[in-house]
């Protein structure tokens, strides 16, 4: 038997370099480095208005839709470290790796099946069997399938709050992306609802990363494996969840996660 | 402060007066409607007590000013039909295309450049219109069609749609953008074009009042008048063939009205029933329009 080294380095699915953000006037995010590990959770936390949305926005380039913000610095996306906010990269391809799910469960006007076909459809994939394959996987793979395999063609809207999220979880996923976006998946949802999809998220680091914006510390604590700290545009603190919440080093992490402001 | 002050009872018989004030008028245009509809069918009674409504809607020609009068409404309705079809068919893709264009894709700039000035479309006179349909539209189409008269359905029914498209872009547009920005990020998120977002998701989203729009595109071209009177001819023809001449309903009325028939002749009366005609199309088309916004209003 060869000797095992006692841990393997976290692989790097993402890292930003750098990273400053200006929303008109507005200096939103400064100097943002921050790691993002292969098929691990990364959390970002911090108080309303502190950039955290901002930053993960970056990740998808969901701010080119939106005139007068203006970015600079890096993402590199591995494996092949493509600089993600590079002018050369196409936004759309960006987004064919990388998805998201939003705050407010936002399905589209359509019916269950749909949804969840709307990403392989956007990819040119129309065949029937293919979708229905894929479909079927992104339904069982966001803890849906068994809810809805009965009324596929039934309007979206029909769902619970907490069902259509994880619908929207599963068009995210079905198109196989390498990083998955949560915007604060949960903000809109009842406890139960909530518990599903943390639940889930812990399924899914199994298959692919994840970068999650909550504004609730237990949440962070519960879910992820590491947790980065933003005030005001300000990276203060990354680390290892276990640790940051624990012995965080800066004072500023302590008051926030002991609930001082915030 | 007593209620019974002198002060307090000044300002409660004020507030008693601006209250009736406003009730008074907001009943004003109820009571007129009414009244429009109390004259309308009184007087469409009158004149289906001399013409049987069996004869009304079956008979195929309408002559209610020969000596052998007849009275088949069917015979306007066909040019009111075909006049509107043609008119549709320009203004609903027209006024589409333009509003998901001012909608999703225009700059504010542009989208604030372009707004007022299909405004101004809009307020134009329709005899203006109705001019235009006969002098410069109707030449034009000659050209491609050197057998068209000179009073066709296909002009007027073309510059009727020209006409409508700033309603049916300015309450489409109004719908599309009111579809909210998450919904358009979910489609954008999943890598879809603007385009895509824009009809698969934006179109969908807006469906109730898009169909709000079309009715009252509808409702406009069933009751617009002066282009068809001015272009489309006055002759009563039973035809949905668009390269005829045609008169519609509205037509049909203002040549009544413009001419000195006797207030107790049959020919006079005929006015009320077509104008009955018009009003129960119109608010069939209103009813439809009302039940497809209640059965795809989305709420987000």
């Amino acid at each position: 038997m060869t000797p095992q080294p006692a841990t393997t380095p976290p692989e790097l699915k993402a890292q930003a370099r750098e990273l400053n953000f200006h929303y008109g006037a507005f200096h939103a995010l400064k100097n943002i480095s921050l790691p993002v590990y292969n098929e691990k959770i990364t959390a970002l936390i911090g108080p309303s208005g502190c950039g955290k949305s901002t930053f993960l926005r970056c990740f998808n380039r969901m701010h080119d839709l939106y005139p007068d913000n203006r970015y600079g610095g890096e993402i590199r996306l591995f494996p092949d470290d493509v600089n993600l906010l590079s002018p050369d990269v196409d936004p759309i391809e960006v987004r064919m790796r990388v998805s998201m799910v939003f705050q407010k469960p936002n399905p589209f006007p359509k019916s269950i099946f749909e949804n969840a076909a709307y990403g392989l459809r956007v990819r040119g994939i129309n065949k029937k069997a293919e979708l229905e394959e894929k479909v079927e996987t992104a339904l069982v793979n966001a803890a849906l399938w068994n809810e809805v395999k009965d009324r596929l063609q039934e309007p979206a809207f029909n769902l619970s709050g907490g069902q259509q999220q994880r619908l929207c979880i599963a068009r995210a996923l079905a198109i196989d992306p390498e990083l998955v976006l949560f915007d604060e998946p949960t903000s809109a949802l009842d406890p139960i609802a909530t518990a599903s999809i943390e639940e889930l998220m812990l399924e899914l680091k199994e298959k692919v990363s994840i970068l999650i914006v909550t504004h609730n510390m237990q949440q962070a604590a519960r879910v992820s494996n590491n947790t980065a700290f933003l005030f005001e545009g300000d990276l203060i603190e990354y680390g290892l969840t276990k640790e940051l919440f624990v012995k965080p080093h800066n004072k500023q992490t302590e008051d926030y996660i002991t609930g001082r402001f915030g | 402060m007593k209620s019974s002050h002198p002060r307090a009872r000044k300002r409660r018989i004020k507030e008693g007066l601006i209250e009736t004030g406003l009730l008074a008028a907001a009943c004003s245009s109820v009571a007129i409607t009414f009244a429009i509809l109390y004259i309308l069918v009184k007087e469409s009674l009158n004149f289906f007590a001399e013409v049987p409504l069996f004869d009304f809607l079956t008979d195929t020609q309408w002559t209610p000013l020969f000596d052998d009068a007849h009275f088949g409404i069917i015979t306007l309705i066909s040019g009111t039909v075909t006049t509107t079809l043609v008119a549709l068919s320009v203004a609903v893709p027209l006024g589409l295309t333009i509003a998901i264009y001012i909608s999703e894709f225009a700059s504010p700039r542009l989208r604030e450049t372009i707004k007022p000035i299909l405004e101004i479309l809009g307020a134009v006179p329709t005899v203006v219109f109705g001019y235009f349909a006969l002098i410069v539209v109707t030449p034009l189409l000659q050209k491609i069609y050197p057998d068209l008269p000179g009073f066709n359905m296909l002009s007027a029914g073309l510059v009727m749609g020209i006409m409508i498209v700033p309603y049916i872009s300015s309450v489409s547009e109004d719908a599309m953008r009111a579809v909210p920005m998450h919904l358009r990020e979910g489609a954008f998120a999943m890598g879809a074009t603007r385009l895509r977002t824009a009809l698969t998701v934006v179109v969908p989203a807006a469906f109730s009042g898009l169909a709000a729009a079309l009715t009252l595109g509808c409702s406009r071209a069933v009751g617009e008048t002066m282009v068809v009177a001015v272009a489309a001819g006055m002759q009563p023809n039973l035809t949905m063939n668009p390269l005829q001449p045609a008169a519609t309903i509205s037509s049909f009325i203002v040549q009544v009205s413009l001419g000195d028939l006797p207030h107790d002749s049959i020919g006079y009366k005929t006015i009320f029933a077509a104008g009955l005609t018009l009003l129960l199309i119109t608010l069939v088309f209103n009813v439809i329009g009302f039940w497809l916004r209640q059965k795809f209003r989305e709420e987000y």
